[in-house]
């Protein structure tokens, strides 16, 4: 079953969705998706390096994605604005990773693959390496799942709980990384927040409790991955951004419906 | 043992010092408020207290296990957050539905269970804010201003439902208030602050210290200096003059 490009796709898809559901949801109630943003365009100056090293491309991504995240989370509160540093930080990071892979003159490296995500290619190890990482995420979220939520809502009710919220940034900030890590191959670096923030903001008028948010999340975003592959299949469409493009139309539909049914009580 | 204990607490946040060598102590039972004009570190005294600020000098201590409710000044919930009232209070440790259902009663909001967050009143929020200070059987419970943005029969409403809560539970209070007519009638004790404290005692011994009438003036004068300072800093906009006169009447 697994010698089918098709059907590896489509599990590596689902388990990006499965990742990126209980994450993206912190994503939103933080607000916290520029974040998300900062942290995935590091990730191609992992590339780059993990390239120039001859190391995995994964492990590459994870480090500096990591290194970018916690800095961004060491520098918060220390006078510039949030969205500031992190457009500074986000864009250089990218900026310094596509300079940083012209100099990789000796191999030659579809830099489109990296940016817009290659599911098609994945191979195997891929789907190995996409499923260990998202399962390490969903468990380390799940784990977690109550304090995060406690720090999420005010920090110090927090405190006065026992729960250290800096210690539960902390938490999110590596299932972040990790997150970023496994879905370059599926979305790419410029699409990867959109599979973090699109199916949690979609879940949003379905969802009643944060639960039900995180698991409408992971259901909606593994529908845009099958449905979106199936298009790229069809319609000869690039198959991340044909899964983004998915994930964006249920948003859509689901906020006009929800909209429509307010109004009308 | 205090279930509480402060001694010579200093916070600074960086080169401003907000508290200087504050110690008390808070005993079971007792209900206890700080009193203090904007700025006097009364939130930064009970940030410390449950451990979210580090003293910069000093220390606090708690009791061994002990159990604290904390009530904050305000919270926000994002809209993009669904919460239902019940999911609230079993954070973060979780409840049974029968517990849920004690606190709620307790906190005087019965039958809220199933309602989102964001559709709760002013008032219904506060008491469940309350119900999830109660949720833990806490041993102290604190509370920050909680009557904040409540009308005046809200909040005498309200802090009836504290009494009644130390009654039932014999859990003792620590809460900053802005109104006089609640410190003097409810406390066991109250804390002028003001950067370090200037004075504490029984309400009354309170009310006649001359460093409590240096902050809040005398006699009825003290109570509407105290109301017209809280309302410096009030942006939320109702005619300000109707405001201060009911608020003054309420105090005499």
């Amino acid at each position: 079953m697994l010698d089918d490009f098709m059907v590896r796709a489509t599990l590596a898809g689902i388990g990006v969705a499965f990742a990126a559901a209980p994450l993206g949801c912190f994503v939103v109630w933080r607000r916290m998706a520029y974040f998300g943003d900062a942290t995935a365009h590091a990730a191609i100056l992992g590339i780059a390096l993990s390239l120039a090293l001859s190391i995995s491309v994964f492990a590459g991504a994870l480090v500096v994605a990591l290194i970018m995240a916690l800095t961004v989370n060491l520098l918060m509160g220390r006078g510039y604005a949030m969205d500031t540093l992190l457009g500074v930080m986000a864009h250089s990071a990218l900026a310094f990773g596509l300079v940083a892979v012209s100099f990789l003159s000796g191999v030659r490296i579809d830099l489109m693959a990296y940016l817009f995500g290659d599911i098609l290619a994945v191979s195997r190890t891929d789907l190995a390496v996409i499923w260990a990482g998202a399962g390490l995420v969903v468990a380390l979220i799940g784990w977690r799942w109550s304090d995060l939520l406690t720090a999420t809502l005010n920090e110090d009710l927090a405190y006065a709980s026992g729960i250290n919220p800096k210690r539960e940034q902390l938490v999110l900030t590596l299932a972040l990384a990790i997150t970023v890590a496994v879905a370059i191959k599926v979305v790419g670096v410029l699409l990867i927040a959109a599979m973090l923030i699109i199916p949690a903001a979609a879940a949003r008028p379905l969802s009643r409790t944060p639960e039900g948010m995180a698991v409408v999340a992971a259901g909606i975003g593994s529908v845009s991955a099958l449905v979106g592959l199936r298009a790229a299949y069809v319609f000869d469409t690039p198959a991340g951004p044909s899964i983004v493009c998915v994930a964006a139309l249920i948003f859509a539909a689901l906020s006009i419906v929800s909209s429509l049914r307010a109004s009308a009580q | 043992m205090s279930l509480v204990d402060v001694e010579n607490l200093s916070i600074r946040y960086g080169a401003n010092t907000v508290l200087s060598n504050v110690s008390l102590g808070i005993d079971a039972g007792e209900i206890v408020t700080i009193v203090g004009p904007n700025g006097s570190g009364k939130t930064s005294l009970l940030r410390a207290i449950i451990g979210a600020v580090k003293p910069s000098k000093g220390k606090v201590t708690r009791a061994e296990g002990v159990r604290l409710g904390y009530v904050p000044q305000k919270l926000h919930i994002d809209p993009t957050l669904p919460m239902n009232v019940a999911r609230f209070l079993a954070l973060p440790h979780g409840a049974t539905p029968a517990e849920i259902a004690a606190a709620l009663e307790q906190a005087g909001v019965p039958d809220l269970a199933g309602a989102q967050m964001s559709r709760l009143s002013g008032g219904q929020f506060q008491r469940v804010l309350l119900a999830r200070a109660l949720i833990g059987k806490p041993q102290l419970l604190i509370l920050d201003e909680a009557t904040q943005g409540l009308d005046q029969p809200g909040s005498a409403a309200f802090y009836r439902q504290i009494e009644t809560v130390r009654r039932d539970t014999g859990c003792a209070v620590l809460m900053i208030s802005h109104e006089l007519h609640v410190v003097m009638s409810a406390s066991d004790r109250v804390i002028c602050l003001n950067g370090h404290v200037c004075c504490e005692g029984a309400p009354e011994v309170v009310a006649s210290a001359p460093e409590y009438r240096a902050l809040f003036g005398s006699g009825t004068m003290g109570a509407l200096a105290l109301y017209r300072h809280d309302h410096d800093h009030d942006h939320e906009h109702h005619a300000h003059g109707a405001c201060n006169h009911t608020q003054t009447e309420a105090a005499e």
